[in-house]
């Protein structure tokens, strides 16, 4: 994929010198990069590098205290994460925040819940169904069931997600990030724990997700043959601190990189 | 063998998101309706409506609104009994202070009361969770307990600190007061049960359920992908203790006629309730008519056992009915802790095969 180098113009999301600590450890200090609109971006590090806190930053669910992000052409106020999830970021977890108790339609429906139309479904008109609601959820439902068509879940459709293997809820998990129709899709190690199979499947479906409805990807992936294969970019945090960035093939000859992956002697 | 859903393929959503999507079902509930309005108003006695059927349902009423809270959004309140005493107390000062307003509509304000307290008894909801959630409802629960014993007005006056529902009537029909008649007391609390359980399962099936089902799942993913989860906390609150408050009218109004707030609606009532629906099943609207009817209907049919077939004196009755119903409790959770609507479901799911389970 890699070999083919796709070339990006317009910058979606600027992060701009962030540093991020939670008192005297410092998570992410100064650290700037930029993830250009419709691009896999990747961050990668060893572990406690700060990839997912800096996810957790571009979510809004931790407040950097220097620096700034820019995110489609305007400099982003501090954001709630329900906020942040309104402009048009999805994600999923590093390890699976599914709603255990509800169906695998449910899941992928909850992902529509900014899409919804609040006054068609308010208390009272919830409480009658038949009609506006009913209606509302119809359409949903159709959007939902095409998901679950790309997804190639329809068996597991009715079955709570608690009952699932580990495999299925990521990728039920990908189906609710997609349900909300991202810009910018944030991907916590959505590899992590898969074998060959599942693996192959899942980059299938960022793969296609990316070309076929143009959603800008960031990924955390420890799995490397993964991630030089399927991003077009990669960053590379360690202790903290920006390393490298550039395209796989830059960043796979960087010294600094080679440094932090295998050692170095002191 | 007759419980097969082999054949009956869905061609439209509509099919597939109806509440029974299985047409056994909802011939079982058909028939059920009609025993419950064509039947049980003729043939009960005065003592079978009143200790039986209008309690089994008052209690239904309550154990769906705590259900909505508990169950669906994840939330642990033990304010039960006083939001009910709320809506007691607001039915007795809206049909004593109006007398021409409709009762249907007295009940429904008592509700909405009762929702306007949950509401603000909700706020602490998004800082603490759990187990000190729970405490900061048993807030409500004594301090509501007090104020309506202190402050006299709530009582309008009356010296012995009981408040009694004035006679009132419904498309003709009287339903309240000393004259009412069980049977027209039982259809009026039937109506109203079916109507509030219909729109209770409505509302957790579509976008509002969901929500609350987040927030309990997984509060912080919730709020990640978009859920509002004060709002929606709020949300669950205002409409648990709306079914709750009208749970407490119907109690007042329906069943007892006469109360005395803070004996009626203690601290028991909150435990009791939730018993009931920790027994039916978490999360589950038929577990809460289960439940309730668990707990309404097995001290009397223990005593009635105890005092009728084994000839005891009614208070040794009473005590082994204590342990016995006590070790029901606890053979129910060891057996299935997802509670009796869970066991439904899964009698359910065994009749699909039988006779043939391989």
């Amino acid at each position: 994929m890699s070999a083919q180098e796709r070339v990006f113009n317009e910058t979606l999301l600027s992060v701009e010198n962030i540093s991020l600590s939670f008192g005297a450890v410092k998570a992410i200090s100064d650290v700037s990069f930029d993830i250009k609109k419709g691009e896999i971006r990747a961050i990668i590090g060893p572990n406690g590098a700060g990839k997912t806190s800096m996810l957790n930053c571009i979510n809004g669910f931790y407040h950097p205290q220097l620096g700034q992000m820019v995110y489609k052409g305007a400099v982003r106020k501090q954001m709630k994460p329900h906020e942040t999830a309104a402009n048009g970021v999805a994600r999923t977890f590093q390890n699976v925040a599914l709603f255990r108790g509800m169906t695998t339609l449910d899941n992928i429906m909850t992902g529509r819940n900014l899409k919804i139309n609040k006054w068609k479904t308010w208390l009272l008109a919830a409480a009658i169904f038949v009609g506006p609601t009913r209606d509302e959820e119809r359409v949903h439902r159709a959007f939902v069931e095409e998901i679950i068509k790309f997804l190639e879940i329809e068996a597991i459709r009715k079955t709570p997600v608690g009952r699932l293997p580990y495999g299925l809820q990521k990728r039920v998990e990908l189906g609710r990030a997609l349900a909300a129709e991202p810009e910018l899709l944030l991907l916590d190690e959505p590899m992590a724990g898969m074998n060959l199979e599942e693996k192959q499947d899942m980059c299938r479906f960022i793969l296609d997700v990316n070309d076929e409805f143009g959603t800008t990807i960031a990924l955390i992936e420890h799995d490397m043959g993964v991630v030089m294969d399927i991003s077009d970019r990669v960053v590379v945090l360690d202790h903290g601190s920006k390393i490298a960035d550039g395209t796989p093939d830059e960043v796979k000859k960087n010294q600094d990189v080679i440094d932090a992956y295998l050692g170095v002697p002191h | 063998m007759f419980y097969r859903e082999a054949g009956q393929l869905k061609s439209s959503y509509a099919g597939d998101e109806a509440i029974f999507p299985i047409v056994q079902d909802r011939w079982a509930m058909a028939v059920l309706l009609l025993f419950v309005f064509g039947v049980l108003p003729f043939i009960g006695t005065e003592y079978f409506y009143q200790a039986i059927l209008i309690p089994v349902m008052v209690y239904s009423v309550a154990a769906i609104g705590l259900n909505l809270l508990t169950g669906y959004c994840g939330q642990l309140s033990l304010g039960t009994g006083a939001f009910m005493a709320v809506g007691a107390v607001a039915c007795f000062k809206l049909a004593t202070a109006f007398p021409e307003m409709n009762l249907i509509i007295v009940f429904v304000l008592s509700g909405l009361v009762a929702a306007g307290t949950g509401l603000l008894f909700g706020i602490p909801s998004l800082r603490i969770k759990g187990f000190y959630l729970a405490v900061a409802t048993l807030a409500a629960q004594f301090f509501l307990s007090w104020l309506f014993n202190k402050v006299t007005w709530f009582q309008n006056y009356a010296p012995s600190g009981t408040i009694t529902m004035p006679p009132r009537e419904v498309f003709g029909f009287v339903i309240t007061g000393a004259h009412a008649s069980a049977e027209a007391r039982f259809v009026f609390c039937a109506i109203v049960v079916t109507i509030l359980a219909l729109a209770a399962k409505n509302i957790v099936r579509g976008p509002i359920g969901r929500s609350w089902m987040a927030i309990r799942d997984q509060d912080i993913a919730a709020e990640l992908i978009g859920y509002r989860p004060f709002q929606t906390k709020l949300m669950a609150f205002s409409v648990s203790s709306f079914y709750v408050g009208f749970a407490g009218a119907m109690a007042f109004a329906l069943w007892l006629g006469s109360v005395e707030t803070a004996e009626a609606f203690d601290i028991n009532q909150s435990f009791q309730i939730l018993f009931m629906i920790i027994i039916g099943g978490l999360g589950s609207i038929l577990g809460s008519f289960l439940g309730a009817a668990f707990i309404v209907l097995m001290p009397i049919i223990l005593t009635n056992v105890f005092v009728g077939i084994f000839d005891m004196q009614a208070v040794t009755a009473k005590h082994i009915e204590f342990i016995v119903f006590g070790g029901l409790i606890i053979f129910f959770l060891i057996v299935e802790p997802q509670g009796m609507a869970r066991l439904w479901q899964l009698t359910k799911e065994k009749l699909r095969s039988w006779p043939f389970p391989y």
